[in-house]
């Protein structure tokens, strides 16, 4: 493990990270040809931290997450790198042993509890259900535990709503069910991949409260995957921007929404009107379209929608995909861009634009 | 739910009622004399003329209609003219509510030929559609759980290959090869439980519940393997995985539930269907099925026995439609509740 | 569309006060059949009941809630895919809401409508040409040899290619099928456009395309907007007017300022605050939060009184006795709460009791007169109730 960084060249692994990823790729073989969901990914993560990992659609937020999850097994995904989970490389055990894993050590909630719990079981009977299969217990006890874990993430009278069917449930109690499911067996790591996309936002509020105080006592690393920028900046330790299958911008929160020197992050801080800007001013979106994962261009995928290719010069952007290097702001901030000076340019084109008041003279 | 099936029920019976007159009222616009066949080949036109009143044959349309519908709910006596029946009373048949009709071409009250015919279709298709069912899943979830290998290339393909033949074929050959000349099964004759006992009433099914298992087979592997690939891509498959759930519970407790839903219905229909009598199997085999049935009645022009078989294999089908119904609401709890 | 101009003209306070929408007590009641075996109506899903509010022409009323608030539900009032149980639909002065059939035709035409997602509201059969076109040729606004061009204007108007005007849906990405749903929107030249949700599926780079698109044709066009999204920033942003619903009901009405900077009820107070800001990270920690418990009840059986009370964490006796009207207290500002006020400054009386002949726990006061409630109707009073001396105000 200690040689890791050397042939990465990327953030060296954090002393007592609990999960660390190096290098992941996740490659689809199509008709087309080879779609590179996610292309080299790595992170660290300590035990009672979150990460935020934020991108777009397409961005290989998901596909990454599932790689953790050992989710791509059986299918025609072919992936490599490693993923370190307290030391065992999840990529190299056995399926079974990975399916022993899953929900145990690790567990996943989704965007959608409605679509994510099925139709014709209890909410009792597939929280039991989690709970059995990692642990040779009765039903009784089973049933139990589920009681108590509903409980625990407050849905009210949990004996009586623990029969009940999910269509029977509120979207916010929904997804309340499905942390229960995911922490019932005290895993070390919990993925939320967009936990409360399709929540209203009283709700996303009772539920975001719910995940910090259930990560303090159950001291889990959570990745939190999601597209709102809102919710990493209340969630996250540790930021992660993905771009087309990439990390982009990866360090402490605070310093990528405060100091971002990556463009895309810019663009994505300005596109989102938020409660105290300005209404004055128009949203500065991002130009185009995400591309296609297929056959990538050479250079940064970031440059056909990128404002600054004409302050790097040359055809470099075009050409060469920029490494992850250290930020100018130092730190474990690091930045995938050829910019010479990208604080500087945030400084004097980006701040003015998103939060006038936050210049300082 | 109990107010759901009466009101079902109730618009089940107003289906049949008007079933009934639809059919009659086809099959007394065709220009066939039935008095004609019930009475039989050397008839003077005064036999014809008696036999024409003792089935109530030289009223209206409507008024035979509602005669019929009176017999479905208190019986009646035939023959029907009441002068025939004073000059004849030994000769007099009642037959008892729900009454289909009678049939003077047999000389028995269409409930009596129901009565012989029934059991043997009903044996035939439950035979029948547990072989279809047991293999149209199991084929269709090794062809799911396999997709896009030889394994699955070769169901569908060879589920093509049965599509392809048409029953009577099969009959033929399985009837011509398996039973009589290799002999793997004696030739099949009906046999009651009552008198051969459960097995050699199954053994002599089997090779007409075969043919009519593979007539349906082909779609069913098709529809589960459909149902099932299509369930497994749902957000819940994935969440079980994600529980560390073993392959097998993921396939058999998760993706088949979902997927069983639209396969009831299609078996409760096509059962219902089946009920009706299978009239290519029946024949061949020489099954004295409604199916046989229907093929005599139709042979000899007698209309009552058509027109009481319609009328029990319509009633099957909308019966089956409501038993589908309520089973839904057992199998999706989402149906219970709203 | 990156035009310099990028002043907006919507947040500058409207020259024109012309209203082109005017809603008055408008419901919408679904029937709940029973399980009997005649299926007797045995309730009604009240998904809205009784709004009232006006869009004035060029401007853009913003209606925001949680999911089942029954804000899509009046979008499709106003534009006449439902009909309404009760009320009033003025549309430049006519009252639209009992129309049918043929009587409707030419109102489609001023009034269109923008849907959450693109990728199911477009006939993936039709090519993108003869989707825009159809609506000229159903109201044969133009001749039929004319249809093409005027399609490939619009796409350009939408900033879409216009050779691209035979391609089919799925061949565009996400953000171009909803430019493509603006521009079938636009084909008419309406005068009102309901936007339901119309960026919420996009990815959020596209997002600020699609709204500064909204921008640019609402000033070039003059369309007015009744804009239905669940995103209060967007919302604030894109929006001079808002209205806040909850349970059928509109909770809080004004224009921006008064919404999001002096939220009078206590729902939109909670709304606001739940809100996740990128901003706060610079800052450090979360802002004060007002936690709501439990879940929206159901519009089949709201609450006695005011529909929030039971989540509400200021409510009293009269909340649950009495209904709160919608009381206008400020010049383009009105509230639904017995105890109007800022956060941690709502009065301890309520202020709505003398005005509805109660006492301050909701029973009748002999004593008191009934007055008549500023702000009772679709528009703004010219004098209203001042909070700080519980007396009338005047513009």
């Amino acid at each position: 493990m200690s040689d890791v960084s050397n042939t990465l060249g990327g953030t060296p692994t954090k002393d007592g990270a609990f999960l660390s990823v190096r290098d992941l790729k996740v490659h689809f073989t199509t008709s087309d040809g080879i779609v590179k969901a996610t292309d080299g990914l790595s992170f660290d993560l300590e035990r009672g931290k979150t990460l935020g990992i934020v991108g777009e659609s397409g961005s290989g937020k998901s596909v990454s997450s599932s790689a953790i999850m050992g989710l791509h097994r059986g299918t025609n995904a072919k992936l490599s790198g490693e993923i370190l989970l307290d030391g065992v490389d999840l990529l190299h055990v056995s399926d079974e042993e990975m399916r022993k894993r899953r929900g145990r050590d690790v567990a996943m909630i989704f965007q959608d509890p409605l679509s994510a719990m099925h139709p014709y079981y209890t909410v009792g009977n597939q929280i039991m259900e989690a709970y059995q299969v990692h642990n040779d217990v009765t039903k009784r006890e089973a049933r139990k535990r589920a009681i108590e874990m509903l409980d625990r993430v407050g849905i009210p009278q949990p004996d009586r709503r623990v029969d009940d069917y999910p269509h029977q449930f509120s979207g916010g109690m929904r997804q309340r069910a499905m942390i229960a499911m995911g922490l019932i067996n005290n895993p070390s790591l919990l993925i939320a991949d967009e936990p409360t996309t399709a929540l209203d936002v009283t709700v996303q509020a009772q539920i975001l409260d719910l995940l910090q105080d259930l990560q303090r006592d159950f001291d889990a690393a959570i990745i939190i995957i999601t597209h709102d920028l809102g919710v990493v900046a209340e969630m996250a330790d540790d930021v992660l921007v993905m771009y087309a299958g990439r990390a982009v911008e990866y360090g402490p929160g605070k310093e990528i929404l405060t100091h971002p020197e990556m463009p895309y992050t810019w663009g994505l801080l300005s596109s989102v009107p938020d409660l105290t800007a300005s209404t004055e001013a128009k949203l500065i979106p991002i130009r185009g379209n995400p591309p296609s994962l297929l056959n990538p261009p050479p250079g940064c995928p970031f440059e056909p929608r990128c404002d600054h290719v004409a302050k790097v010069g040359g055809d470099l952007c075009k050409t060469v995909l920029p490494e992850l290097t250290p930020a100018r702001s130092g730190g474990n901030h690091t930045k995938r861009c050829h910019l010479e000076n990208p604080d500087e340019v945030y400084e004097a084109e980006i701040l003015p634009e998103i939060a006038p008041d936050l210049v300082e003279d | 739910m109990w107010a759901y099936v009466v009101r079902r029920c109730l618009i089940g019976v107003i289906l049949i009622l008007a079933m009934t007159l639809v059919t009659f009222a086809l099959f007394f616009a065709t220009p066939i004399d039935a008095a004609r066949y019930a009475c039989g080949k050397n008839c003077s036109e005064e036999q014809r003329n008696i036999t024409r009143a003792a089935l109530g044959y030289d009223k209206p349309v409507v008024e035979q209609w509602a005669g019929f519908i009176q017999g479905l709910f208190v019986g009646r006596d035939f023959p029907l003219d009441e002068s025939q029946r004073e000059a004849a009373p030994d000769q007099v048949t009642h037959c008892g509510a729900p009454c289909l009709g009678y049939s003077s071409f047999n000389a028995k009250t269409i409930n009596e030929l129901v009565a012989d015919a029934l059991p043997v279709t009903v044996s035939l298709a439950i035979v029948a559609l547990v072989l279809w069912l047991i293999g149209g899943v199991l084929f269709g979830i090794m062809a799911a759980i396999n997709q896009g290998s030889f394994l699955d290339r070769g169901i569908v393909g060879a589920t093509l290959v049965i599509y392809a033949f048409p029953s009577f074929a099969i009959a033929v050959f399985l009837l011509n090869y398996v039973a009589i000349k290799w002999g793997v099964f004696p030739y099949p004759k009906y046999t009651e439980i009552a008198d051969g006992g459960v097995f050699e009433w199954f053994g002599n099914l089997l090779l007409p519940a075969v043919t009519l298992a593979l007539l349906f087979l082909a779609g069913y592997v098709r529809m589960t393997r459909a149902f099932v690939l299509e369930s497994l891509t749902e957000d819940y498959i994935r969440t079980a995985n994600a529980k560390g759930l073993s392959q097998g519970k993921v396939v058999f407790k998760h993706a088949l539930r979902a997927a069983l839903t639209p396969l009831v219905t299609m078996a409760g229909l096509d059962f219902a269907t089946l009920l009706g009598g299978a009239i290519i199997t029946e024949r061949v085999f020489n099954y004295p099925g409604l199916g046989l049935l229907t093929i005599q009645a139709n042979a000899a022009s007698d209309l009552p026995v058509m027109v009481g078989v319609v009328l029990l294999a319509g009633s099957f089908v909308i019966l089956a439609n409501i038993i589908v119904d309520v089973l839904y609401a057992v199998i999706d709890p989402r149906v219970r509740v709203a | 569309m990156s035009d310099t101009t990028t002043a907006a003209a919507t947040s500058v306070a409207p020259a024109s006060t012309e209203t082109v929408l005017s809603v008055e007590n408008l419901k919408m009641h679904f029937p709940v059949k029973g399980s009997g075996v005649i299926r007797r109506t045995v309730g009604h899903v009240k998904a809205v009941d009784g709004v009232s509010f006006e869009v004035a022409k060029g401007t853009a009323l913003g209606l925001v809630g949680e999911s089942g608030c029954g804000k899509s539900t009046t979008g499709r009032m106003v534009t006449r895919l439902y009909k309404p149980t009760e009320g009033k639909i003025n549309f430049e002065g006519t009252d639209i809401a009992n129309y049918t059939g043929r009587q409707l035709h030419p109102m489609r035409r001023e009034i269109q409508m923008i849907f959450q997602d693109p990728s199911t509201s477009l006939n993936p059969r039709h090519t993108v040409g003869s989707i825009i076109g159809a609506p000229l040729r159903i109201h044969k606004m133009v001749p039929k040899d004319k249809v093409l061009s005027r399609v490939q204007e619009l796409l350009e108007i939408v900033g879409l290619n216009p050779e691209h005007y035979n391609r089919y849906p799925h061949e565009f990405s996400g953000g171009q099928r909803q430019r493509i749903g603006i521009a079938r929107a636009l084909t008419l030249q309406p005068k009102l456009l309901v936007a339901d949700e119309p960026v919420s599926a996009l990815d959020v780079s596209i997002q600020a395309q699609v709204i500064n698109l909204l921008q640019d044709l609402q000033k070039e066009f003059d369309i007015s907007f009744l804009f239905i999204a669940h995103d209060l920033a967007i919302v604030r942003h894109f929006c001079p007017e808002v209205a806040v619903m909850y349970l059928g009901k509109i909770v809080e009405i004004g224009d921006r300022e008064s919404i999001y900077e002096r939220a009078h009820h206590p729902y939109t107070q909670a709304l606001l605050s739940a809100v996740p800001d990128v901003k706060q990270a610079a800052i450090g920690g979360r802002r004060e939060r007002i936690r709501l418990e439990g879940d929206v009840p159901s519009p089949i059986n709201p609450p006695s009184g005011c529909h929030f009370r039971t989540r509400c964490a200021i409510a009293k006796d009269i909340c649950s006795v009495v209904e709160p009207p919608l009381l206008q207290i400020g010049k383009k500002h009105k509230v639904a709460c017995h105890f109007p006020g800022e956060i941690h400054q709502h009065p301890e009386k309520p202020v709505t009791a003398p005005l509805l002949g109660v006492d301050e726990f909701g029973a009748p006061d002999p004593g008191a007169s009934p007055a008549e409630v500023p702000g009772d109707g679709p528009g703004y009073a010219d004098t209203w109730y001042d909070l700080a001396n519980n007396s009338r105000g005047r513009a």
